[in-house]
């Protein structure tokens, strides 16, 4: 056998499917028996659900025969485990939700089944997605298949490892502070952050609610868009929810490199700086790639976002903050680990939260409660929403200027597994590129730009103005067909 | 803001205000970090925002509203089905004591 | 010091349920009484990844309370998060309104002993109800029905000074949301609820005493015992030279009396924050404007206008707007009739006795307004004596029929034919001479018993004004012929 239709990526699968080359069981069955073959080691499924995976494939090209598919109808794709999905357990890699079975579909669950794909299973993430290493988990480690050894990034580090090894054909994950973009960064995969609001929350274990986004992840940016014109929409269930029509982002991915002629593209001056502890490799792929986009004819222009170092301050504040609230109702009371040994009813709480959570979250949820208590509140939350401001008003200012921002995803190719997790503040301080993004609720997307010495992939990041994901993907397709040609 | 360093005290108090029981080895290993995390931020003291709204959502939006319709999506076997212990079609919990909230 | 020289400081806080289908952020039924865990989904069980979305109808009915409390009801308003613990708070925080509340100011207007008084309000906020704990043995039990439900919490400011004003007040507030049709008042069921805040000072003195929160008071009279128990044991404690304790108590209905809660807890700290999941509430100027000009009249309104332009008296005027149902029956009647004192007469005196709850409308009755407003015109045109209409009263209770129809079914309409009166008294004085003679000597005392036999001869329909001025003729003309 050659290569396998698992290793083809969405667009490929897609177009064998539609020309009857291939049949949606048959590619099913080589996922399945991929992640059989190899997860034992990736680790990035937490439950993987081949019955019904089998069936909906089935299904799918039941619905091919009759001609009357969705738009990715028998196409394998793997759920970040903190999107809830009926009838297959949602653990948010959690102990606190090791048995948790939801009894509804999150909103891009049901579009996702709606268009016909199969979902294959749940994917490993840090614990309710707090975590940027995927070492948060209660489910284990994931293993970074474009760099052995290595952390795959988190929080979506199961889906982003779940598509470098071709474990799935795109994968949903989950945004708050750079858990889309930063583990696809650093396994060398492509993955998107929608605007906020853009997709539906509805159905998502929120982690922080005014910066939580779910996006797609997967080989190229045709195949991010295409998953993004099935999860993207407006849904009355999310109050949050952006009442604005979903964009061709496909044809956008399309337009070659020749579209990026007469764009103006920023290159912020605090993210390209020495101050980072950016890479050099980094800095030096990310520069290539500026280099390239302006061979094809992109104007580059230097922007600053002069708020970018308090960005980690008042994400921490903020993000944490609204977990410490999110996370109250995981009580042992309704769903959930209980604890077996408790004297009474305040017992019952504490040491079902005490051991259903872990060190990271307890961590955030410590902070973000410290963060809201009485006599802090205005010191530290409501300063960091002032600050997030500031920082909202620099993008509001470079994108009056230009059309979109070339950076780094990452100031650093993947670390090693363990080599940081003692230290969460040395943890934090690496999401310093992709968090300013979140807190101005804007688009980001991040591409493959190349590799570092040992061979671990490097992370461009493009950040656009809300609702410009055509835009951004506009770019990202000509940075590959640059790339790539 | 600046040079308040948590005690151990208030980190306790912290967590019985969010219901977690910690040992008293993660105590310590959390009043180091949270002060660590407190020092990092306190860099915000630097910014004057006196005169700036706050932002709590990233996007001006509004507050859709929904039409008072009642529309049953779940069943109670459904609400119960993840439940530690039911009983009578309720969630079971251990005794409350008149008078907590 | 004694009683009379301290002054108790009281301070309510109402939750009201809002009467709407649906809950406040859910889609699901927010009916009372149905089996438990019934009217539950995702967002009520606070369910991983559930979201809110308001319910347009609670706003609505906020905005109509507000305006109807002559609040100010600001356009632009915000949803918090209240944090604690509780297992009848699924989410672990309860949605509600903290630094911008839907309305602001505005107060009550409200009689005690047929004076006006006013108490006014700090803020009304939406916000929504908790789930129920049931007692078990060896547990609780928690149904989640309740939860989600729309309340508006209003909050008085602490200007009441006695167990009476208070109960006043919260009668007055409980008729307007009546008359509102937002809230159905309902205390035994929790859909009318108050904690009151109670403090004494001795009088003259400018600064609160340390107050007291009372808590599960659901009826009118718990609520005066609850206080005035309060009172004395504050004012107590402070004539033996102790402290008031700043403490949530609860009312026990059995003993009368109220108890420390003892809550080991410290001091509640609800971390208070904007909840991201909601944007502000923003209210389209078109949208108050079409609530302000559909507010309906309130007692109060129709108190004074009864009393200026029906000319009703200061307590008719109470009486009559005490229900809604009961203000409308009789505005129906004096429209179809107009005699406001005489039909507020017959509501108050005998409409009313036929009802049991004059809130739960007047349905019930076998006969409307318009029936009503038939009878007094018959009593003012005389085609009917007080008794007899009382009689016909009492016919259209259990019939339903119309009074004209009952008084010519039932030949109770006076006898007013003058030749028949006229042959019947000719028969009464032919029968009774001697009293006829002693009458034209001067004795004219004995109408009375000339008028008795024409109304025992006619069986109490003669009208009684005809058939004396005809006994006057008749007497008096005889004896000028003799």
């Amino acid at each position: 056998m050659d290569k396998g239709l698992h290793t083809l990526t969405l667009e490929q699968q897609l177009t064998q499917l539609d020309e009857g080359a291939i049949r949606a069981v048959e590619l099913t069955e080589a996922t399945l028996e991929a992640i059989e073959a190899t997860d034992a080691t990736v680790n990035a499924y937490i439950t993987l659900d081949r019955e019904g995976a089998l069936a909906q494939a089935a299904a799918a090209d039941e619905a091919r025969e009759r001609g009357d598919h969705g738009a990715l109808a028998g196409v394998p794709i793997a759920v970040k485990d903190i999107i809830l999905t009926r009838g297959l357990k949602t653990t948010a890699a959690s102990r606190i939700l090791a048995d948790f079975v939801p009894p509804f579909d999150a909103a891009v669950v049901e579009r996702l089944r709606d268009a016909g794909a199969v979902i294959v299973g749940k994917t490993n993430c840090d614990e309710f997605a707090m975590g940027s290493s995927n070492e948060n988990s209660a489910f284990g480690p994931v293993q970074n298949p474009a760099a052995p050894g290595r952390a795959p990034g988190g929080s979506s580090g199961g889906s982003a490892a779940a598509v470098a090894a071709d474990l799935c054909a795109a994968a949903l994950g989950t945004d708050t502070g750079g858990s889309i973009r930063q583990p696809a960064a650093l396994t060398g995969t492509v993955g998107l952050k929608p605007t906020y609001g853009r997709v539906s929350r509805f159905g998502v274990v929120a982690f922080a609610s005014s910066l939580d986004q779910v996006g797609p992840m997967g080989k190229t940016t045709w195949d991010v868009a295409r998953v993004l014109e099935t999860i993207a929409g407006h849904d009355p269930r999310d109050s949050t929810s952006a009442a604005r029509p979903v964009g061709g982002y496909c044809a956008a991915a399309r337009r070659g490199p020749e579209a990026v002629a007469g764009m103006r593209l920023g290159v912020p001056r605090e993210y390209m700086g020495s101050e980072g502890g950016i890479q050099p490799a980094v800095k030096e792929a990310v520069h290539g790639a500026i280099d390239a986009l302006r061979d094809a004819g992109a104007e580059i222009v230097e922007v600053s976002l002069p708020h970018t170092e308090y960005a980690i301050a008042t994400y921490y504040l903020i993000a944490t903050a609204e977990a410490s609230s999110n996370l109250a109702r995981y009580d042992g009371m309704r769903y959930g680990h209980r604890t077996e040994e408790a004297a009474d009813l305040a017992e019952v709480y504490a040491r079902s939260r005490g051991e259903g959570f872990g060190a990271e979250v307890k961590r955030r949820i410590m902070l973000g409660t410290y963060a809201l208590s009485a006599g802090y509140y205005d010191a530290y939350y409501l300063k960091a929403q002032k600050a997030r401001t500031l920082i909202r008003r620099d993008f509001e200012a470079a994108f009056a200027d230009v059309d979109a921002l070339v950076t780094p995803t990452s100031p650093t190719t993947a670390f090693r597994l363990g080599e940081r997790v003692d230290d969460p503040l040395q943890m934090y301080l690496a999401d310093v590129f992709t968090i300013s993004c979140n807190l101005a609720g804007i688009p980001g997307l991040s591409l493959p730009c190349g590799q570092d010495e040992d061979g671990a992939p490097i992370g461009l990041q493009l950040l656009g103005p809300w609702f410009a994901e055509e835009r951004l993907c506009t770019i990202g397709g000509a940075w590959e067909a640059l790339r790539d040609g | 803001m600046t040079d308040t360093r948590i005690t151990r005290d208030e980190v306790a108090r912290v967590a019985r205000l969010a219901r977690l029981a910690l040992s008293d080895d993660e105590l310590n290993a959390l009043r180091d970090d949270l002060d660590a995390i407190l020092g990092y931020v306190a860099k915000l003291s630097e910014l004057d925002v006196s005169e700036v709204e706050p932002t709590t959502h990233a996007i001006p939006l509004e507050m859709p509203t929904r039409r008072d319709e009642v529309v049953q999506t779940l069943s109670r076997d459904e609400v119960l089905s993840n439940a530690p212990s039911a009983e009578d079609g309720m969630f079971k919990v251990p005794t409350i004591l008149e008078g907590g909230n | 010091m004694s009683s009379s020289e301290w002054e108790a400081v009281i301070g309510l806080e109402v939750h009201a349920q809002l009467k709407t289908s649906s809950k406040l952020f859910s889609r699901e039924s927010a009916q009372y009484g149905a089996e438990p865990n019934t009217q539950v989904n995702e967002v009520c069980a606070g369910m991983p990844g559930a979201l809110p979305v308001i319910n347009e109808r609670a706003v609505e009915y906020a905005m109509v309370a507000g305006y109807a409390l002559g609040c100010e009801v600001h356009l632009w308003s915000q949803f918090a998060r209240k944090n604690y613990f509780y297992p009848d708070l699924p989410k672990g925080y309860q949605i509600s309104q903290f630094k911008h509340p839907i309305c602001t100011g505005g107060g009550v207007d409200y009689l005690l002993d047929g004076e006006l008084k006013r108490c006014n309000l700090t803020r009304i906020h939406l916000e929504e109800d908790a789930g129920k704990n049931i007692h078990a043995p060896n547990g609780s039990l928690v149904d989640l029905n309740r939860a989600g439900v729309p309340l508006i919490e209003i909050v008085g400011e602490p200007e009441l000074r006695s167990a009476d004003e208070a109960t006043a007040y919260l009668k007055e507030l409980r008729n307007i949301l009546r008359y509102l049709d937002v809230c159905d008042g309902n205390l035994e069921e929790g859909s009318f609820r108050c904690d009151a805040n109670v403090s004494v000072r001795p009088r003259g003195q400018e600064a609160f005493g340390t107050r007291a929160e009372l808590k599960n008071i659901n009826s009118f009279r718990f609520i005066q015992r609850a206080i005035d128990y309060e009172i004395a044991r504050q004012i107590d404690l402070l004539e033996n030279g102790e402290q008031v304790v700043q403490e949530t108590r609860l009312f026990n209905h059995d003993t009368g009396r109220t108890t420390s809660m003892r809550s080991k807890e410290e001091a509640h700290d609800y971390r208070y924050f904007p909840d991201p999941d909601l944007p502000p509430l923003v209210i389209a100027p078109e949208w108050s404007e079409r609530v302000k000009a559909a507010l309906p009249e309130l007692p109060g309104q129709k108190r004074e206008r009864y009393q200026r332009d029906l000319g009703l008296p200061a307590y008719d005027a109470d009486v009559l707007t005490q229900a809604r149902p009961v203000a409308e029956f009789f505005e129906a009647a004096v429209a179809a009739h107009d005699n406001p004192k005489g039909i507020a007469n017959w509501v108050m005196n005998e409409v009313l006795r036929e009802v049991d709850n004059p809130e739960e409308g007047l349905d019930a009755l076998a006969f409307g307004p318009a029936q009503l407003a038939e009878l007094v015109q018959m009593v003012d045109d005389k085609e009917l004596t007080g008794k007899i209409a009382k009689a016909v009263f009492a016919k259209m209770v259990e019939s339903g029929q119309a009074p004209t129809e009952i008084a010519d079914a039932e030949g109770l309409r006076p006898i007013r034919d003058e030749g028949r009166l006229r042959a019947l008294i000719a028969d009464i004085l032919a029968n009774n001479p001697a009293q006829v003679e002693q009458f034209r000597g001067g004795k004219t005392k004995l109408m009375g018993f000339f008028i008795g036999q024409l109304m025992q001869q006619t069986r109490g329909k003669a009208d009684p004004g005809l058939g004396r001025k005809l006994l006057m003729e008749e007497l008096n003309s005889d004896n000028e012929d003799g």
